[in-house]
This record gives C-alpha cells, sequence and structure tokens, in this order.
C-alpha cells in the first residue's frame, strides 16, 4: 500500500514537473513575441498609417473585416451577408433587398474566402469579392466605400464553399459547391445521392466596368464535395482547379464513409475551352430561380431583381475540357503558386503533401497518360502529374500560400503550425507553431503572380488560453509571423470577429488614395432624398407618412411634426447635407422597431416607424457630431387614429402647412 | 522702345493676373482638420481650397454666430473693372506718356491697392465681429468685451481651436511686381530723360 502511495506520488510530482516545463516553454514562446526587436516591427505610431490593408472573412459572422498589418488593429467590419445594426444594414429599406434570396429575406450567412479582384495576375483594388457559404451567394465589396454593392446567389449549389476565387484578369468569380444535392432541386430519397446528385462549379462572370456580376455558366459535375479552388494564373490561365473529396459518393457519416478512398482528386477546368464552347451557343438554359440584389451608389438604394434561367454545361457536352488529378486522402486546400506551374492539393489526412505539375498535366493529357474515368472524366495517372512531394511535413495540411521567392508556406491544422518550404526541392526550411489549430493563412497578394512577401498572417481555429477569458466563448484570433528571413517570426496576436477563414490583403497604397470621403450631395438620385433644408416635408398618403428630412451640424429639419396616427406606417426619408470627411449622423426613433440609421454626409436612407401608442416621442442623433450633438433631437405628435391634428411640420417655430 | 516704356507697359500688363490667379488666401487650422479649411479670394470670386471648404467654414462659424461667407461681395464687381482699367491705363501711358505719369500711375495705383485693403479689413472686421445675438456659444475677452473672430489681415492669428492664416498668393505676387516694376520704370525714364 505504502509503495503504491509512494509510486503515485512520484508520478504526480513527475507529472507536475513535466507540465510546469511544457508551460515554461510556451511561456517562452509567446514571450518571443514580445521581444522588443518583434514589438518595433508591429508598432504603427499614433497618427501613423499601417504598410497592408488585410480583408479577414468573419466567419459565421457573415461579414468581411478590415485590418491593418503590421499592427492587428481592427478599422471597419464590412457588413456583407448579416444585418449590422450598426450601420443599419439589412434594416434600413435601402439595403433589405440586398439579403434578399429565393428562399426570402435572410439575416445571416457564413463568409469564407474574400478575394481581391486582379489585373494581369496581379491585384489591383477595385473589388473584394466572397462567398456566403450556408445559402449560396457571392458578393461584391466596392473598395473605394468599403460597401457590399452586389450579392448574387448561386442556384444548384450548396455549401458554397469552393469560393469566391477570381481569376486573373476578373473575367471570372468561381463557385463551387460542397454539397452535392439534386441538379435541379427535387424530392428524392436521400440515399438515392449515388449517381444522381450533382456538384455545380459556377463561373461568374464581372463586367469589366462596374464589376457586374452575372452566372455564364454552371458545369454539371459529378456528386463529389468540391473544398476549395484556385485559378490558374500565366501558362495556367484558362484553368481552375478544385479539390474533391467524397468520390465515395456517400450520404450519411462522411467523416467515415468519405474517407475511404486512398485517393480523390483535384478537378483541373480548362474555362477557356467552355467559355468558348458557351459563346458559340453551347449549354442547355434550365429553369432556375436566384436573387441577384445591386446596390446603386447614385440612389444609395439596392434592388432585387428574380433571375429565372441559368446555363448548365455537361462535362460530356465538351470533352477534353475536364479531368481528374488523383491527390491522396481528401484534399482541402488547392494553390497555385504564382507562376502557375505548381498546384498544391493539401490531402488533409494525407502523411505528404502532393504538388501536380501544370506542363506535366498537359502532357499526360497529350499523351493520353489516363488511368481509367469518373463519370466519364479522364482520370489522369497520379505519377504522370506529380511533380513532387513534401515528406513528413506535418499533420493535417490545409491551405498553401507563396511569398513570390521560391517559398511556400503550408497551414497543418493537427500540429498547429505554419511550414515553411521550398518550390522545386520540396524541403522543409522552417516551422513555427501557431496558437492553436491554425487554418488558413494569407500572404498580401499570395493568391496572384506578385505576392509581398513580407508577412504571413495565421488565422487560427482555437484560441484557447492566448487572452484573457471572456466565459466559454472566446475571442477568434490570428497571428502575424516576419517572412523576409531564412526563418519565420511570430510577431503578433491579434483578435479577430467571427471566425477568420480566409483573407486577403494588399499594399495600402493601392486603396488609400481612392478611398471616397464623402458621398457628393448633388450625386444622390435617391428617390427621397432632398438637398436643402427648404425642401423638408411631411406628405400623407392614406395611412403612410413620409417625412423628407434633413440633418446638418447640429439639427433635423423638421424637428417637430404633427398629424402622426397610431396604426400609421411613418417612412423617415432622412437626407445627411454634410459635405465634409467623416461628418456622418444617425438617427433613431423611441419604439421604433429596427434599428438605428447611420448616414454619410451627402447620402439618404430610410427607416419605418409604425407608432402603436398615443403622445410625443422623441426622436435624436446617435453619431457624436458635434459639440451641440446633445441639442440635435426632435418630436413627433402621435394622435389617435381618426385624430383631425392636421400633419404639420416646423423647425424653430416655422410653420408650413403640408395640406 | 524705351527700357523704361516696356517695363512700365509690362508692370501694367502684369495686374492681368489677378483675372487667372487669386488674391489671397484664408487658412483655417485645427486638430480636427488634419487637412485645413481654406479660401482663395479672386478678384471676382471666393473659391474653396479644397471642395465644400467655404461650406464647411460656414458650418463652424455659425456656433458663434458669424455670417455666412456671402457667395458674391459688391466688391467683386468694382475689382476686375479697377484692375481692366489700370491695366489698360498703364499700357497707354508706357506707349504714350513720359515717366512722370508712369509715377502717377503707380501712386494712384497703390491709393487703389491701399483702399480694397482698408476695404477687405472692414468686411473682415464685420465678419468678425457682427455676431448673431443667438450665437449657440459666446466668448468674452478677459477685459470683459465680446470676443471677435475676426481673420488677421495679413499674417497667422489663433483664434479659438483654430489657427487662422492670412497670406498673399499667385495674383498678389503678381501685382506687387507688375508695381514694382512701373516704379522701376520711373526710375529708369528719368535717368534716360536725363540722359
Amino acid at each position: 500500500m505504502k509503495t503504491i502511495f509512494k509510486s503515485l506520488l512520484a508520478i504526480t510530482v513527475v507529472s507536475l514537473v513535466l507540465s510546469s516545463c511544457g508551460n515554461g516553454g510556451s511561456k517562452k514562446g509567446s514571450q518571443g513575441a514580445l521581444s522588443s526587436s518583434a514589438a518595433e516591427k508591429v508598432y504603427v505610431a499614433p497618427g501613423e498609417h499601417d504598410e497592408f490593408y488585410a480583408f479577414v472573412s468573419g466567419g459565421f459572422s457573415g461579414q468581411l473585416a478590415v485590418y491593418g498589418l503590421p499592427s492587428g488593429r481592427l478599422f471597419k467590419v464590412i457588413p456583407v451577408f448579416s444585418v449590422d445594426a450598426e450601420k443599419a444594414y439589412g434594416f434600413n429599406e435601402e439595403t433589405k433587398p440586398m439579403l434578399n434570396t429565393s428562399h426570402g429575406f435572410i439575416p445571416w450567412d457564413d463568409s469564407h474566402h474574400p478575394d481581391i479582384s486582379q489585373t494581369n495576375g496581379e491585384i489591383d483594388g477595385r473589388w473584394v469579392f466572397i462567398n456566403g457559404n450556408n445559402t449560396p451567394r457571392i458578393a461584391k465589396i466596392d473598395l473605394t466605400t468599403f460597401e457590399t454593392t452586389e450579392i448574387i446567389e448561386i442556384p444548384n449549389s450548396a455549401g458554397n464553399h469552393s469560393s469566391s476565387y477570381v481569376t486573373e484578369n476578373s473575367e471570372y468569380v468561381v463557385a463551387g459547391t460542397r454539397f452535392s444535392v439534386p441538379f435541379p432541386q427535387q424530392d428524392m430519397p436521400i440515399d438515392e445521392y449515388k449517381g444522381n446528385f450533382k456538384g455545380a462549379l459556377s463561373f461568374i462572370s464581372i463586367d469589366p466596368e462596374h464589376g457586374h456580376m452575372d452566372i455564364k455558366f454552371q458545369i454539371r459535375m459529378p456528386g463529389f464535395d468540391y473544398d476549395l479552388s484556385h485559378p490558374g494564373r500565366g501558362d495556367s490561365h484558362g484553368w481552375f482547379f478544385f479539390t474533391t473529396y467524397n468520390t465515395e459518393e456517400a450520404n450519411s457519416l462522411l467523416e467515415v464513409n468519405a474517407s475511404q478512398n486512398d485517393k480523390d482528386f483535384i478537378a483541373a477546368i480548362n474555362w477557356k475551352k467552355i467559355e468558348e464552347y458557351v459563346n458559340n451557343g453551347g449549354g442547355k438554359k434550365m429553369p432556375a430561380n436566384y436573387a441577384h440584389n445591386v446596390y446603386d451608389e447614385d440612389t444609395h438604394t439596392a434592388t432585387s431583381t428574380m433571375k429565372k434561367e441559368v446555363l448548365v454545361v455537361d462535362p460530356s457536352d465538351v470533352p477534353g475540357a475536364i479531368y481528374f488529378m488523383p491527390t491522396p486522402k481528401s484534399p482541402h486546400g488547392c494553390d497555385v503558386d504564382p507562376s502557375g506551374e505548381y498546384i498544391v492539393g493539401s490531402g488533409k489526412l494525407a502523411a505528404e503533401l502532393t504538388i501536380h505539375s501544370f506542363s506535366k498535366m498537359l502532357k499526360a493529357i497529350e499523351n493520353k497518360d489516363f488511368d481509367g474515368d469518373a463519370y466519364g472524366i479522364p482520370i489522369l495517372s497520379y505519377e504522370a502529374t506529380l511533380a513532387g512531394a513534401v515528406k513528413q511535413p506535418g499533420l493535417g495540411p490545409l491551405h498553401t500560400e507563396f511569398d513570390g521567392k521560391g517559398n511556400a508556406y503550408t497551414t497543418f491544422f493537427i500540429s498547429s503550425e505554419v511550414v515553411k518550404w521550398k518550390l522545386g526541392t520540396w524541403e522543409v526550411i522552417d516551422r513555427k507553431p501557431t496558437y492553436y489549430s491554425v487554418g488558413h493563412l494569407m500572404i498580401p497578394g499570395g493568391n496572384s503572380r506578385k505576392p509581398f512577401g513580407k508577412y504571413v498572417l495565421a488565422m487560427n481555429k482555437i484560441t484557447k488560453d492566448r487572452y484573457l477569458p471572456t466565459g466559454p466563448e472566446v475571442t477568434q484570433s490570428a497571428q502575424l509571423y516576419d517572412i523576409t528571413g531564412e526563418k519565420m517570426e511570430l510577431l503578433l496576436d491579434f483578435p479577430t470577429i467571427g471566425e477568420p477563414h480566409y483573407a486577403a490583403g494588399c499594399p495600402a497604397d493601392l486603396l488609400k488614395p481612392k478611398s471616397k470621403k464623402f458621398f457628393k450631395l448633388e450625386d444622390n438620385k435617391h428617390e427621397y432624398a432632398i438637398t436643402s433644408e427648404a425642401d423638408a416635408k411631411v406628405v400623407r398618403d392614406g395611412n403612410e407618412v413620409h417625412i423628407y428630412m434633413t440633418m446638418i451640424r447640429s439639427h433635423f429639419a423638421p424637428d417637430n411634426i404633427e398629424g402622426v396616427q397610431v396604426g400609421d406606417k411613418v417612412y423617415f426619408h432622412v437626407t445627411n447635407l454634410e459635405q465634409d470627411y467623416d461628418v456622418p449622423h444617425g438617427v433613431s426613433m423611441i419604439g421604433a422597431n429596427t434599428s438605428e440609421l447611420l448616414i454619410m454626409p451627402g447620402q439618404t436612407e430610410t427607416f419605418v416607424w409604425e407608432p402603436k401608442q398615443v403622445g410625443v416621442w422623441p426622436f435624436y442623433c446617435t453619431d457624436f457630431c458635434s459639440a451641440l450633438h446633445q441639442e440635435m433631437q426632435g418630436y413627433v405628435r402621435v394622435s389617435a387614429k381618426g385624430s383631425n391634428v392636421p400633419i404639420t411640420f416646423t423647425l424653430d417655430g416655422d410653420a408650413v402647412d403640408a395640406e | 522702345m524705351k527700357k523704361s516704356k516696356l517695363l512700365m507697359i509690362v508692370g501694367s500688363f502684369l495686374l492681368l493676373g489677378l483675372f487667372v490667379f487669386p488674391l489671397w488666401n484664408i487658412t483655417l487650422e485645427a486638430p480636427q482638420y488634419p487637412i485645413p479649411l481654406g479660401m482663395d479670394i479672386h478678384i471676382n470670386k471666393f473659391v474653396d481650397t479644397h471642395e465644400f471648404d467655404i461650406k464647411n467654414i460656414n458650418l463652424m462659424n455659425h456656433y458663434v454666430g458669424m455670417q455666412y461667407i456671402p457667395e458674391t461681395i459688391s466688391e467683386f464687381k468694382i475689382f476686375p473693372w479697377a484692375i481692366a482699367i489700370m491695366a489698360a491705363l498703364g499700357i497707354i501711358i508706357g506707349l504714350f506718356g513720359n515717366h512722370k505719369l508712369f509715377l502717377v500711375w503707380f501712386v494712384l495705383m497703390s491709393l487703389l491697392g491701399i483702399a480694397g485693403m482698408y476695404d477687405f479689413y472692414l468686411w473682415e472686421y464685420d465678419y468678425g465681429h457682427n455676431l448673431d445675438p443667438k450665437a449657440i456659444m459666446n466668448f468674452k475677452n478677459p477685459d470683459g468685451s465680446v470676443m471677435g473672430f475676426q481673420p488677421p489681415l495679413f499674417g497667422t492669428k489663433y483664434i479659438l481651436n483654430f489657427t487662422a492664416h492670412s497670406y498673399p498668393r499667385t495674383g498678389a505676387y503678381f501685382l506687387f511686381v507688375g508695381m514694382l516694376l512701373t516704379l522701376v520704370a520711373f526710375f529708369v525714364g528719368k535717368k534716360e530723360a536725363k540722359a
């Protein structure tokens, strides 16, 4: 008994020592980030600007966050797929249509992979695109206003995950389905999945001038899961690469049943060939129903149009346009190096990283070096396309980015690290831990011909103890590494919103000069805009009351309104008359079942108030606009239904009768 | 042509630069305005330094009850004529007159210039002191009198949170150099007459 007790004690002591060693080790690691040289590298002095913009997906927040690098400071959360009461996105009458879908208004989505538009393979900073994963959609954000200006729904798709990557000249933004589904949707038994469910890969054309999106064609692929994708560039421009898993076509317990095949595929799609086929009248027009929502900067208003048709191409229609490259074990990331020659497939259950060669792929196609086919699509022989493999790189490879200097950086989810390796020799150069379980990583311009290989941003899935605890739900986080040297150096941890999936970055100088300061009043074409206080009015139309209101430091015009009745639907159309940088005004009405409005100079926005109680109800400015902000307020008198109080509206006792 | 005549003609001609370039500029700096607010004063108009600056100056100034900077002032009708006539007169004198007339022109132009500056001062004084009695904010000087907000005629002055700069612009330099040339023309002409 005594011996048992002694040995138990010994074990406890040993494990205590071990665990404290472990703690010591990790403390040391984090102290590295606090060393003075690391601090200097991320310090951006007050009033100074960061060197890079980083657009980091908000994951299950549905939004897109804008950070500065190297400081990791958050500048803006751009509402994209989720309502945002702060900015009235999805609450005001102008932006409600942005969130319309074939399923009606949806207040949320899961945003994943931002990608900046490109010209000649280099990021050009016009727009950033991002995918909504849950109810498949692609959004376009204008990088002069940093606002979402367009959202298109993707029919026949589900789990819009291998999206929203842009081709080298922004010809297309691509959306691939993670879930295969009945195509078109129909009522059928789930276990008849195999052979009947299909995967849609959608090529959405981008209008070169305004960026307007239009689904040019959808490829009806076999019923695999299309996980991630990237465009070819340079010589491989004209091709698109998609990783697939669940080539087993399982429909239940996928974690087991979709992990049976030794190799899944990277689908190589010659989109130029399919585009030519489509331009020559190829493809089949199929009935569909999907929303196309466009925000107009002049009217400050979005419109939603339901589209009723989509052009579908079956792989068998265009022989020689699609091939499968076998890639081990449910590959996740599908990343193309800056030259366009190497396609890195991260088999997330594989022991090594697989790199395919584009030139070898072309040769294999030429030599018909096939290893059978899947649903008529030729499977290229594994050895024929293989450029090399990174041996024993780590556990659970997910994503790879490139520094433009011949190095690649791959994240490993299970072993929680970033690994630097060399293209061509496939040797591992360095590895650094991440805290913890990194997903995507981002080098500004890392998905282009011209990366800016100064920093890599690792976006983590698990945060645990890295910050002050905030109950069971802790912050999401990212980590910044300096990659200018042979070895990577961890510089900074910073918290992020939502779950950061992918990010896109670019030099600040690309966007800074063209960032809009305010909207010009003279260009305001909003249906209910007024450009001077003299035009302010209140108009009754049945039980609708339209208030044409202005705001300027520091008053509303009008600010006393009478004649509103219980049961009315009161529209506040409010125009900010300011024409100066950073002078927004807000407005909110007591008891209104909606959000505030936050109106930029020169802009008009509308909220609806349906008063339910008689009384005199105040409204006020919600954005501290000036020294007299607290005085920026007004009253609306609400009378009983059928009351004979006439509509009047005044400012400083200046009464004007509307009727 | 004699050197003095040429100088007189060129000097008078330079006045016409005022039709192209601003005469004066007032710029207001404040912590909240990293890009300062500014107004260029031409002989016939007020112009924003950056788009909407005047609108924003007015918005600032309404807190202390200052009047809005008018779209136009009556001087804008007179100044262009005065400059055009003086320039024409100078050129005619240059062509047909002698150096004594050059001096007469210079003195006349100087008087006009002083009158213009005095007029500008009066406008500025009124602008800075004729305050709305319902002004949102009232400030008193240490001696108890009502604080005025007159921008400086020339130079830099601190007005509450603003630093106001008032300095000549390109048009004024055309005027100064032109007038200087006519003065030189007088002395050169005098020398030529002796010779």
